[in-house]
C-alpha cells in the first residue's frame, strides 16, 4: 500500500502478509491469520509434527470442526452421536485427540458452534476483511466474500501452517470477474456463479484470483456473495474476492469473534481501504450481464456445463468427454431439462446451506407437497443456522412438504458420511461439484440453486423456479 | 521424500480432460489418518467393476500399464477437491510424473511437495504424447527437459524452488522453520493483529 500506483484488492491483502518476499530461486513466504481445520484433510498432518517434535506455533490462530464424516441424523444428544463408520469414527476420535494434545479450539459433538467449516468462520466473525484464511480444504475460497484472501490447501500445507504460522506461495495473477446489472427474479447469486464458470470454463481461472465486482455482486447480502465466491474453486481459481462494503461490516458487527469497541471502529477504518483503487490493473477481466441471467442447472459431470433452466440439453463439441458426460447423466442432447425426473433434493453443503438458502426453499415449500418417490434432505451448514431456522418455525415447513430436517455437516455433498444418492438416481443438489459419484457411487448430480432445487422436489423433475414463486 | 533426477518410463495414457480429484481417490476412502495404502484405491470407481472385479476397458487395467510411472492425461487434470490423498495414491501406484497441458493448481502444489512431477507440455507435444501410449519417453530433472521417444526434447516450466525440493529429496517445512526469526519480526511490527 501507498507506492502511488493503483493496486487491486487482492494486491493489497497479498503485500500486507509478505514475510519475505519471493525471489527467482524461492517462493514469498506469506504469513496466516486464520487456519481452520477439520477432520479429514489434517491426521496425517499432525503426524509430521509429532515426528519433529514441532508444537503448533499459533494455536490461537487455528480453528477446529467436525463436518466432513459426520452423521446428520436427528439425535437427542450430539454427545453420544456415533459416526458413520469405523475408519470415520477413528478419524473423528483423531481430530479431538490432536486438538487436545496441541491446545487447539475445536468446534466438537456438542457445541453450539460446530457446522461446515465454512458456514462457522464467517458466522462467529472469524472471518474478517484483509485477513488471510486457509483451510485444508478448496471451498476455503468462500471467505474471500468478505475481503480476505482465503485459499485451499494440502495436507503437507496445513502442516507448514500448524508449525509455523506461514506457508510459501507463489503470487498469483488476477482476474477480474464484473457481474453487472440486476439479477431477475428467481435468478439467484448460485446461478449467477454458475454461468460465470460456463463462461470461464472449469480450468478458466487456474493460477489466478477472482475479484467479483460490479452491481449485482454490490447488491448482494454476505450469504449471496459467500455462494459466489464459494464456486471460484470450480473455475479453477483457488480465492475469490469482494472488496468490504456496509454490507460487510453491518453482517460482522457483534458476532463473537469480530473485532469490540474501539477495535472495531478502528478495524473499520482500515477495511475500509481494502478496495481495487481505480485503475487498477487485473491480468485478465471477463463480464457476465447480470440482467440476462435465468435460473441455472448443470446437465455433465463438472460444474461448467450448465444451462438455463429452461433449455435443453445442449450439443455440445461432440467430443468424447462430452458424450461421456451425457451417457453418465443418462441424457441426451436436444433433450429438455423440465422433462427430466428426478429422484433426490439435496439443500445443504458451504455453497448453499445458511439461513437465507434455507428461508427462501421454505418460502416455496411453505403448503406445499414434494412429489411423490422424491427424497428430500435439508442439512443446514451449521448448528447455529439450525437453531435459527427452527426458531423462524422452517423445519415444520420442511417436514411437512415431506422433506427431511436434519443436523450440520457436509452430508451429500460429498457422501463421506453415509448420506448418499443411490446408484443410477437423479439429484438436484444445492452443493457445488456434479462431478461423477461425488454423492455416491453411479449418482447423477444436477447443481442448482435452492429456490431451484425446492421447485424440482415439488414437481418431481427439474423445474424452473419461476413456476412457483 | 525421495531425490529425484531423472525419470525413464514407459507412458500410461489417460485421454480424459477435467480429471477431478474425486476420480483419482473417491471421498469414501478419504477416512483414512495415514499416507499409505492408497494406491489400490486410485481411479477406484473406474478401474473397478460393482463386483470389485477389474475393469478391463480402463487403461491401468491393461497389461500394457504395468510398471509404467509416467501418466499422460487429458486438460486439467487434478481438478476440484484440495485432497492431498490424490498424490498420495498415486505415488503409491508407481505413478512419479503426470503430463498434460494445463494441471489443477492445488493438485499441482500437493504433488510438488510429494515427489510426484506435474509437467506441462504444449499442445502439439501434448497429442504426440496422447497418440502414442507406451512410448518410453525421458524426463530431466536437472535440465528440465522432456526426451520423446523419437528423439527429440522439449523443456518444460517448473519452479526453481520445489524443482531443488524435488532434486534433493527435500521437505520444505524445513526451509520455512529456518525462517523462524523473519516470521517473529513480522508478528512483531505488523501494525495490526489478527
Ligand atoms: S459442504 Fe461439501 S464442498 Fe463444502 S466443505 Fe463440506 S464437503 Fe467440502
Amino acid at each position: 500500500m501507498g507506492t502511488g500506483s493503483p493496486t487491486t484488492l487482492f494486491e493489497k491483502v497479498w503485500s500486507d502478509h509478505v514475510v519475505a518476499a519471493e525471489t527467482p530461486d524461492t517462493p514469498a513466504i506469506l504469513y496466516v491469520d486464520l487456519h481452520l481445520i477439520h477432520e479429514v484433510t489434517t491426521p496425517q498432518a499432525f503426524t509430521v509434527l509429532r515426528e519433529r517434535g514441532s508444537r503448533v506455533r499459533r494455536p490461537d490462530l487455528t480453528l477446529g470442526t467436525l463436518d466432513h464424516s459426520t452423521p446428520t441424523t436427528p439425535v437427542a444428544s450430539f454427545r453420544d452421536l456415533a459416526v458413520a463408520g469405523d475408519s470415520a469414527a477413528r478419524q473423528v476420535q483423531k481430530m479431538q485427540e490432536n486438538c487436545h494434545e496441541f491446545g487447539i479450539e475445536l468446534f466438537g459433538f456438542g457445541s453450539e458452534h460446530r457446522g461446515i467449516v465454512h458456514v462457522i468462520g464467517p458466522e462467529l466473525g472469524a472471518t474478517q476483511p484483509g485477513k488471510t484464511i486457509v483451510c485444508g480444504d478448496s471451498h476455503t475460497s468462500t471467505h474471500g466474500a468478505f475481503g480476505a484472501l482465503a485459499f485451499g490447501i494440502g495436507t503437507t500445507e496445513v502442516g507448514h501452517v500448524l508449525a509455523t504460522q506461514c506457508l510459501l506461495q507463489r503470487r498469483p495473477k488476477t482476474l477480474s470477474v464484473e457481474i453487472s446489472g440486476r439479477l431477475a427474479k428467481g435468478v439467484t447469486a448460485k446461478d449467477a456463479i454458475l454461468a460465470t464458470i460456463g463462461q470461464i470454463g472449469i480450468g478458466g481461472g487456474t493460477g489466478h484470483v477472482i475479484e467479483y465486482r460490479g452491481a449485482a455482486i454490490t447488491a448482494m447480502s454476505m450469504d449471496e456473495r459467500m455462494t459466489v465466491c464459494n464456486m471460484s474453486i470450480e473455475a479453477g481459481a483457488r480465492a475469490g474476492m469482494v472488496a468490504p462494503d456496509d454490507t460487510t461490516f453491518t453482517y460482522l458487527e457483534g458476532r463473537p469473534r469480530a473485532p469490540k469497541a474501539s477495535a472495531w471502529e478502528a478495524s473499520i477504518e482500515r477495511w475500509r481501504s481494502l478496495k481495487s483503487d481505480s485503475g487498477a490493473v487485473f491480468d485478465r477481466s471477463i463480464t457476465v450481464d447480470g440482467n440476462r441471467l435465468s435460473p441455472m442447472v448443470t446437465f455433465g459431470t463438472n460444474p461448467g456445463m450448465v444451462v438455463a433452466v429452461d433449455a435443453a440439453v445442449p450439443d455440445g463439441d461432440g467430443g468424447p468427454g462430452f458424450r461421456k458426460a451425457l451417457d453418465y447423466m443418462q441424457l441426451q442432447p436436444g433433450q429438455r431439462l423440465s422433462d427430466v425426473g428426478v429422484d433426490v433434493v439435496f439443500i445443504g453443503s458451504c455453497t448453499n446451506s445458511r439461513l437465507s438458502d434455507l428461508q427462501q426453499a421454505a418460502n416455496m415449500l411453505r403448503g406445499r407437497k414434494i412429489a411423490n418417490g422424491v427424497t428430500m434432505l435439508v442439512v443446514p451448514g451449521s448448528q447455529q443456522v439450525k437453531k435459527e431456522a427452527e426458531a423462524l418455525g422452517l423445519d415444520q415447513i420442511f417436514r411437512s412438504s415431506g422433506a427431511q430436517w436434519r443436523e450440520s455437516g457436509c452430508s451429500m455433498c460429498l457422501g463421506m458420511n453415509g448420506d448418499t444418492v443411490p446408484r443410477g438416481k437423479l439429484s438436484v443438489s444445492t452443493s457445488n461439484r456434479n462431478f461423477e459419484g461425488r454423492q455416491g457411487i453411479g449418482a447423477r448430480t444436477v447443481l442448482a440453486s435452492p429456490l431451484t432445487a425446492a421447485a424440482s422436489a415439488i414437481a418431481g423433475k427439474i423445474a424452473d423456479p419461476r413456476r412457483y414463486l | 521424500m525421495q531425490a529425484m533426477r531423472q525419470l525413464n518410463s514407459r507412458t500410461v495414457v489417460l485421454p480424459v480432460n477435467d480429471v477431478d480429484t474425486d476420480q483419482i481417490i473417491p471421498a469414501r476412502f478419504l477416512t483414512t489418518t495415514t499416507r499409505e495404502g492408497l494406491g489400490q484405491h486410485l481411479f477406484h470407481d473406474w478401474r473397478y467393476r460393482d463386483d470389485g472385479s477389474d475393469n478391463p476397458e480402463f487403461v491401468l487395467n491393461s497389461p500394457e500399464a504395468r510398471g509404467c510411472e509416467i501418466l499422460v492425461a487429458g486438460r486439467n487434470f487434478g481438478c476440484g477437491s484440495s485432497r492431498e490423498h490424490a498424490p498420495w495414491a498415486l505415488l503409491d501406484y508407481g505413478i512419479k510424473a503426470v503430463i498434460s497441458t494445463e494441471i489443477a493448481d492445488i493438485f499441482r502444489s500437493n504433488s510438488l511437495k510429494n515427489g510426484l512431477l506435474p509437467i506441462l507440455v504444449q499442445p502439439d507435444v501434448h497429442a504426440r504424447l496422447l497418440q502414442n501410449p507406451g512410448d518410453t519417453i525421458c524426463v530431466d530433472l536437472t535440465t528440465t527437459t522432456l526426451t520423446l521417444a523419437d528423439g527429440s526434447a522439449v523443456t518444460f516450466p517448473i519452479d526453481a524452488f520445489a524443482r531443488y525440493c524435488l532434486m534433493e529429496g527435500t521437505d520444505q517445512l524445513g526451509f520455512l522453520q529456518n525462517h523462524l526469526g523473519d516470521i517473529v519480526r513480522f508478528e512483531e511490527q505488523r501494525p495490526w493483529t489478527p
